[in-house]
Order: C-alpha cells, then sequence, then structure tokens
C-alpha cells in the first residue's frame, strides 16, 4: 500500500514538467503581438472622412450598410502593406465584395502616390489622417483588416498582412456563409 | 589606405595603423554616447499640455495602460506614435471630464483587456489573480504532509523517544562543550 503510494510520488515531478511543458508549448503557437479584438460580433464603429482622392468627397460606414464589404487598414509608411497590396488587388479584380480603405496616419500625397503606383483595390478610400478612426477601431499594426457583415456587424478581424491563403481558407468562406 | 613607397612607407604605415585605431576607438566612443542619448531621450515621453494637474492625471493613467506598438511600455513611458496619440486621446477625455473607469473602458473597448497593466478579475484572469497564492497554500500543504509523515514514521521507528535525564544532561553536556570550543576559536 505505502510502496503503492511511493511509486505514483516518483511521478510527481514528471508530472509536474508535463504540465509545465504543455504551457511552454502552446506559447510557441500564440504570436503575442496579435492581440484579440474585443470589437469581434460588436457593431463596427462609425466613421466619417474625407476621401482620399477627392477631397471633398466623404466616406462613411454608413454607405457600407446592406453590404458585406473589407474595411482594410493601410498606409504608405507600412512596410507590410507593401507586401498586402498585390494580394487585395487581385482579390479587388475578382471583386465579390468591396473594399474600402482606411489610409491610416499618412499624407494625402505619398497615399495617393501609392495608389496610382501599386494599383488601386479600394471602392473608397477613406483618409484618417490624425488616426482617430483608427483608435476607434483599435488599430495598432497596419496593416489591420475586418470582414464586416449586411448589419454592420464587425465578423472578422486579421492583424498584419493579408495572405492568399487567408482569403482562400478563412475569409472567402466567411464572406459566402455572411452574403447567403 | 595610404601607400607611400619607400622607408618612410613602414612608418606611416605604422602611423595609419595607430591613427586607424584610434579613429575605431572614436567611432566606438561615439556610437556608445549617440546609444546613451538616443535611451535618455527616449526614457521619458515629452509632456505637452498647459494644465499640469491633467497632465500629471494622464501619466498617471497611462502608466497603468500597456502600450500595444511597444508591448512592454506602458503608454506613459512609450514613445510610439500610437502611445502619443492615446495619451492625446486621454488628455482629451480627462479635458472632458471623464473618470479613471471611463476612460479605462474607453480604451478596454477598443484594445481589449490587453491594455491593462492590472486585469480585471473576471472568469478568465483567476488563475493569473490567485494561481501564485494557490502554488503557495499547495506548497505549505506538502510541506505540512510531509513533515507529519516523517514524524509518525519516525516515531513509529521509535528513533524520537523521550531522552531520560541522564541523557539530557549529557547531550547538554557536550553541546555545552562545542560552544565553549567555538568561543575560543
Amino acid at each position: 500500500m505505502a510502496t503503492a503510494r511511493k511509486s505514483l510520488a516518483v511521478f510527481l515531478p514528471l508530472a509536474v514538467f508535463l504540465v509545465i511543458a504543455w504551457f511552454l508549448y502552446q506559447g510557441l503557437y500564440h504570436d503575442p503581438r496579435e492581440i484579440p479584438s474585443p470589437l469581434i460580433n460588436k457593431p463596427a464603429p462609425d466613421f466619417r472622412l474625407e476621401s482620399l482622392e477627392s477631397p471633398g468627397r466623404v466616406v462613411e460606414r454608413k454607405d457600407m450598410l446592406g453590404k458585406v464589404w473589407l474595411l482594410n487598414t493601410w498606409a504608405s509608411w507600412c512596410v507590410a502593406c507593401r507586401e498586402e497590396h498585390p494580394v487585395l488587388v487581385e482579390f479587388a479584380r475578382s471583386a465579390s465584395i468591396p473594399i474600402i480603405g482606411l489610409d491610416y496616419k499618412d499624407t494625402r500625397i505619398e497615399g495617393m502616390r501609392w495608389l496610382t503606383q501599386y494599383g488601386n483595390p479600394y471602392a473608397a478610400s477613406a483618409f484618417d489622417e490624425a488616426g482617430r478612426v483608427g483608435i476607434d477601431y483599435g488599430v495598432y499594426a497596419v496593416p489591420e483588416t475586418f470582414l464586416i457583415d449586411k448589419q454592420g456587424v464587425i465578423r472578422f478581424k486579421q492583424i498584419g498582412p493579408v495572405t492568399p491563403e487567408l482569403l482562400h481558407d478563412t475569409l472567402l468562406p466567411l464572406i459566402e456563409r455572411l452574403n447567403a | 589606405m595610404d601607400k607611400a613607397p619607400g622607408t618612410q612607407g613602414r612608418a606611416r604605415g605604422q602611423d595609419g595603423f595607430w591613427q586607424g585605431l584610434l579613429r575605431r576607438r572614436c567611432a566606438v566612443l561615439a556610437a556608445l554616447l549617440l546609444g546613451t542619448l538616443l535611451a535618455a531621450a527616449a526614457s521619458e515621453a515629452p509632456e505637452v499640455g498647459d494644465n499640469p494637474a491633467a497632465e500629471r492625471h494622464m501619466m498617471q493613467l497611462a502608466a497603468e495602460l500597456r502600450c500595444l506598438q511597444c508591448q512592454n511600455q506602458t503608454l506613459a513611458d512609450s514613445n510610439a506614435p500610437l502611445a502619443v496619440d492615446l495619451r492625446q486621446e486621454i488628455r482629451e477625455l480627462i479635458a472632458k471630464g471623464q473618470n479613471d473607469q471611463q476612460i479605462k473602458e474607453y480604451l478596454g473597448a477598443r484594445y481589449g483587456d490587453f491594455v491593462f497593466y492590472r486585469p480585471p478579475v473576471q472568469a478568465n484572469t483567476l488563475l493569473l489573480w490567485f494561481g501564485p497564492g494557490l502554488v503557495l497554500l499547495g506548497g505549505l500543504l506538502a510541506l505540512y504532509i510531509t513533515l507529519k509523515r516523517r514524524l509518525a514514521r519516525l516515531e513509529a521507528e521509535g528513533e524520537v523517544a523521550d531522552l531520560s535525564d541522564a541523557d539530557a544532561r549529557r547531550a547538554q553536556h557536550l553541546l555545552d562543550e562545542e560552544t565553549g570550543e567555538s568561543s575560543l576559536s
């Protein structure tokens, strides 16, 4: 009896080790830079901004009600956006849903040069010079992309560049479901 | 570098060596100095605002909030553009008469609990808050049980017997002798 208990106790350090190892192992697959957004499944914050290309025009969240759409935050100074851009241009060509650009803390000249140089995948580009709309959307690392449904509710957020894999495996099925 | 012919070449080459060394040292020193200066400049976020009390209040709040761009710094410490913006945001919210709780809720609604250096006590943070205490309690319990068992075992084996008076005196004598010796040395 006592010896049986003793031999079990021998395995206690191993058990503790395994628990710790399991936690550490999980940690390997968590990117600390990816902070879960509290905005998922919440109404997308309202915004009303000037258009990047035509300063008089207004781009609003209201305009997009009734449509499933992507809000893509980007900036001409953002290196990862450069990598993401062709994916968006390609996606816009297939044009299943509109992409609204949010040019975050940029200058008009640089932003517009970016669009002429690399192509414009956006149905409209909102110019968020002060970054206030970015704050409302909890943007902390451009590029970030939000998928918003017909009721104006945020359904998905991508932190970092949209990749073809993400589009194919996650976004397109989700868009299909939201459009149904 | 310099390639001078003749006998002077060697001397000058050696000079060049020393100069190069000196120059390299200067460069290293300059780099170190620049680094220190930059670090000094980076360590403190510039204070803006005309109301020092509100500014202090803002910095106090910001010291409890995490910067999302450089995640190991507080909003008060960081010079990341977003941290500067958020400090401005807090400044304006204070000016609007919002209290600390409202301002924290405002930021929490946008960036999640991640911004709080002192996370709220809720279901998913219970382990975080009370885990260390639990581990300590577990350790104390294990220690108590182990000692108790050992005592029981020793008693069962008759190792912890009451000393007879004679033994106790002898033990005391030995102990005195020992302390006496150690005090000599």
